[in-house]
This record gives C-alpha cells, sequence and structure tokens, in this order.
C-alpha cells in the first residue's frame, strides 16, 4: 500500500505491506534509525515517536494507520546540523544515558511533556517517562536532565511550542 | 514479533465497517491497536483484514445523556481522561484511567477498544462491570445493547458479535451530592497489567452512613467481579472496617482465582481481600470529604 507520510517537517511516500509498523517503516524505508525496536509489542518504549506532537508507541502503530499525521523523530528535535537541543544538551550534561538505546525515545517522552507543562514537578517528569525501560542508568540522571531542560527553556523565556 | 500480513481498510461510516466485518470471518477492528497489535505480534491474533474505525467521526464523544454519560467507542482514553464531563460526573472513571496503561498508550487507545477486547485486568472494564454501564452495538443496520453484567464472558471474551462494531459505552450517573471512590491495583511496574485491581464508588448520608455502594475486583478471575454482597451488606452503615473485610471474605471464598508465573491463586485472593477494604475505605473518606 501507498503511504503518505508527514515526517520532521517533510511529505515522504513509502511503499508498505499493510502489516509494517510506523516504526519498521521509519527505520527501513525513510532510514530515519532514531526509533529503536526493542520489545515491538508495546512494553519498553524504545520506539516512541511524537504523532502530533503527543508521544505514542511506533511499534503498536501500522504505518497505513499514521497517513497524514504529523510524525516527529528524536531526528527532528535537531535546531541545525550538528546541533542539540536544549533537552538532548541536558542529557549530555547529567549522563542521562549509558548505553543510549533508550535515550532517543526518553528525549521524545520528555519533549512532549515540556512543550504542554513548562514546569513539571517531579512526579510529572517520572510519570512521562514511566513508559520508558532504561536498564542502565536507575532513571535518576535522566529526571534530573528533563528538571535541568525545563529549568533552562524557562529561563529562555520563549512561550511553550504548539504541539 | 511481526504481525502476520493482513489486508488494511478504512472506511467511513459505521455501517460499512460492520459490511467489511459481516463479509469476511477474519476481520477484525482496529481503533488504537494497542490490545490488539501486541497480540498480533505474539500471533496470537492472526485477522485477515484489519478494519481501521478511528477516523469515523460518530464514533468519537463524550455525550451527557442526562442520568448516565456515554462515551463513544472510538474516543480516546486520553481524551476520557481530561474531559470535564467525565471528571465531573464519572469519579470512578476519571480514577482509573490515569492507571490505564502509559501516557503513550493512552494517547492512543480508546474506551471502546478496552471494553471491546474484555480484558479482565482492564481498569476501564472494571470500572463497567462495577457501575453497571451498558454497551451498544450495531450490527447488519441495528443497534443494540447489553448490560455489563451480560457483556464480559471470559479473559478476552466478550458477548459482542464478530460482524458487530462497538458504538458506544454508557456510564450511569450517580447523582447523589456525597459520593467518593476508591482505586488500588498491584503490578509489577506502575501501570502495567495489573495482577489484581479493586474498585468502589459509594454514596453517603449527611449522617456518613452508605446509602449506595458498588465495589469491584478485577485482574483476579477470568472476568470482573461485583461484589453484590458486600455493598449491600453496608448500606445504613458508616464504614467499620472489620464488618467490611468479613463480607469481603465471605464474598471472595467462592471465587475461583486464576494463577500464573507472577501471583498464585491464594495470593491473589489475599490481595483481593486486602485491596477491596482499602478501596472502600479511601471511598467512604473521599464521600466523607463531600458536602
Amino acid at each position: 500500500m501507498k503511504v503518505e507520510l508527514n515526517v520532521n517537517g517533510a511529505t515522504h511516500v513509502a511503499e508498505v505491506e499493510p502489516r509494517t509498523s510506523l516504526l519498521d517503516c521509519l527505520r527501513d524505508n525513510l532510514l530515519l534509525t532514531g526509533a529503536h525496536a526493542g520489545c515491538e509489542h508495546g512494553v519498553c518504549g524504545a520506539c516512541t515517536v511524537l504523532v502530533d506532537g503527543t508521544a505514542v508507541r511506533s511499534c503498536l502503530m501500522f504505518a497505513v494507520q499514521a497517513d497524514g499525521y504529523a510524525v516527529t523523530t528524536v531526528e527532528g528535535l535537531s535546531p541545525g546540523p550538528g546541533e542539540l537541543s536544549v533537552l538532548q544538551d541536558a542529557f549530555c550534561e547529567t549522563h542521562g544515558m549509558q548505553c543510549g538505546y533508550c535515550t532517543p525515545a526518553m528525549i521524545l517522552a520528555a519533549h512532549a511533556l515540556l512543550s504542554k507543562n513548562t514546569q513539571p514537578t517531579r512526579e510529572e517528569i517520572v510519570d512521562a517517562i514511566s513508559g520508558n525501560i532504561c536498564r542502565c542508568t536507575g532513571y535518576a540522571q535522566i529526571v534530573e536532565a528533563v528538571a535541568l531542560a525545563a529549568e533552562r527553556m524557562r529561563g529562555q523565556n520563549l512561550p511553550p511550542e504548539q504541539p | 514479533m511481526k504481525p502476520a500480513p493482513f489486508e488494511y481498510s478504512r472506511p467511513s461510516s459505521v455501517d460499512e465497517a460492520c459490511a467489511l466485518l459481516a463479509a469476511d470471518d477474519g476481520a477484525r477492528l482496529i481503533a488504537g491497536g494497542q490490545t490488539l497489535v501486541p497480540l498480533m505480534a505474539m500471533r496470537l491474533a492472526r485477522p485477515t483484514r484489519l478494519v481501521d474505525i478511528a477516523r469515523i467521526p460518530e464514533l468519537a464523544f463524550v455525550r451527557d445523556e442526562g442520568g448516565r454519560i456515554a462515551i463513544g467507542a472510538t474516543t480516546r482514553q486520553y481524551v476520557a481522561e481530561h474531559d470535564p464531563l467525565v471528571r465531573s460526573k464519572l469519579p470512578l472513571l476519571a480514577r482509573v484511567l490515569p492507571y490505564v496503561g502509559h501516557g503513550a498508550t493512552r494517547a492512543r487507545g480508546t474506551v471502546g477498544g478496552s471494553i471491546a477486547n474484555g480484558d479482565a485486568a482492564a481498569e476501564i472494564v472494571l470500572v463497567a462491570a462495577t457501575l453497571g454501564a451498558t454497551l451498544t452495538w450495531r450490527e447488519g443496520g441495528n443497534d443494540f445493547e447489553m448490560p455489563a453484567s451480560e457483556f464480559f464472558l471470559g479473559p478476552m471474551v466478550t458477548a459482542l458479535p464478530l460482524p458487530a462494531c462497538l458504538t458506544s459505552v454508557r456510564f450511569p450517573v450517580w447523582p447523589e451530592r456525597r459520593v467518593g471512590t476508591g482505586f488500588h491495583e498491584v503490578n509489577a511496574r506502575q501501570s502495567d497489567f495489573a495482577f489484581v485491581s479493586a474498585a468502589a464508588q459509594i454514596a453517603l448520608d449527611t449522617d456518613g452512613r452508605c446509602t449506595r455502594a458498588a465495589i469491584g475486583i478485577g485482574a483476579a478471575a477470568a472476568i470482573p467481579l461485583r461484589l453484590d454482597a458486600v455493598a449491600e451488606a453496608m448500606l445504613g452503615m458508616p464504614f467499620e472496617e472489620a464488618k467490611v473485610r468479613a463480607s469481603a471474605m465471605a464474598a471472595l471464598a467462592d471465587i475461583e482465582f486464576m494463577a500464573d508465573l507472577h501471583a498464585s491463586a491464594d495470593y491473589r485472593r489475599r490481595v483481593a481481600l486486602t485491596l477491596a477494604v482499602r478501596a472502600i475505605a479511601d471511598a467512604f473518606q473521599d464521600a466523607a470529604r463531600r458536602v
């Protein structure tokens, strides 16, 4: 089936089987390998992407279902070539990763939170990443990274991004 | 973890969806896919065709029908969670929705999908059974209605006919002024599948005596259980933990509990009793705070 996807602001047309997950379509057809395949049945959260600004599991969505929606992957967060977003920078500074497998998904889940909530409490940060498994860090530095990014983004004195 | 091949259709109306289901025994509806797609990934489900009803506008709504709130089958769980009508008139549903999966699955998962799949561990299923919701569906151009007490038949088995499309779930609204709710569940990770869950909604009179109660246990047996005997025993009474515990213990004595690698039947029985008492205590306390 032909599917038209709007990914990171660009329109892509891909030929996929109906059973092709959005995750596989992004990775194999569009060569966007930031979304990771972990469990492939909705448990680990490594495949998280944004659909119309909301974090969803791309392994639980078929590419044909995403037809016409705006999809954002971690590749779409960078403000320019070789640059990192405030949130990505915060992950580096606080060592919010070790192996990095869960990181793109953690960043997207946190990005979705920060675009709706500029002053998240620790509980809200924990809740926002609670569907994402990290086997390395113990989560403490990830929570720290999101809190740091929130603080810096408030300091920028910019209106929250419209999802 | 890749689903078997299938055909895909996206009809624009419920009747069109029903016709596609009627034409192919192996066809199944998909809306959010948060229950179905994991089953397909594990090849526990192998539909020949997926009929995507997520974009049919007539199926997504939250409506006040006076005395009950109707929620359209494809209303996203995230939308219901933040809906002002749900928050003000369906306190028990509002209380459990944050426990349904994770944010990323509630963004896709639907209220009707949870019901139609009939997962005994699903929180929305538990609330529908506890409050006595009514399920409506369309089949062959006709509309049908059934109470939750007859709808859930076993784990992942409901009375919904194969060529039917669930259209809405109608939850009764309690008009009493002092209504309180309680909910507890035990699982491996917050918002994962519950091993046992318990929900209670209680109305109190001005003296703090119970005038109405609904209590349900989820995930413990093949279908959600309503503990009507416990609810009846509390009528006219203030909260007395020992009495509640005794009547809940009696009500759970004859239930056949499920057992798996994570939780034995004995464990589930003990936890069900504890969580039921806690949920009832919370509901009394919550109601007592309202004037």
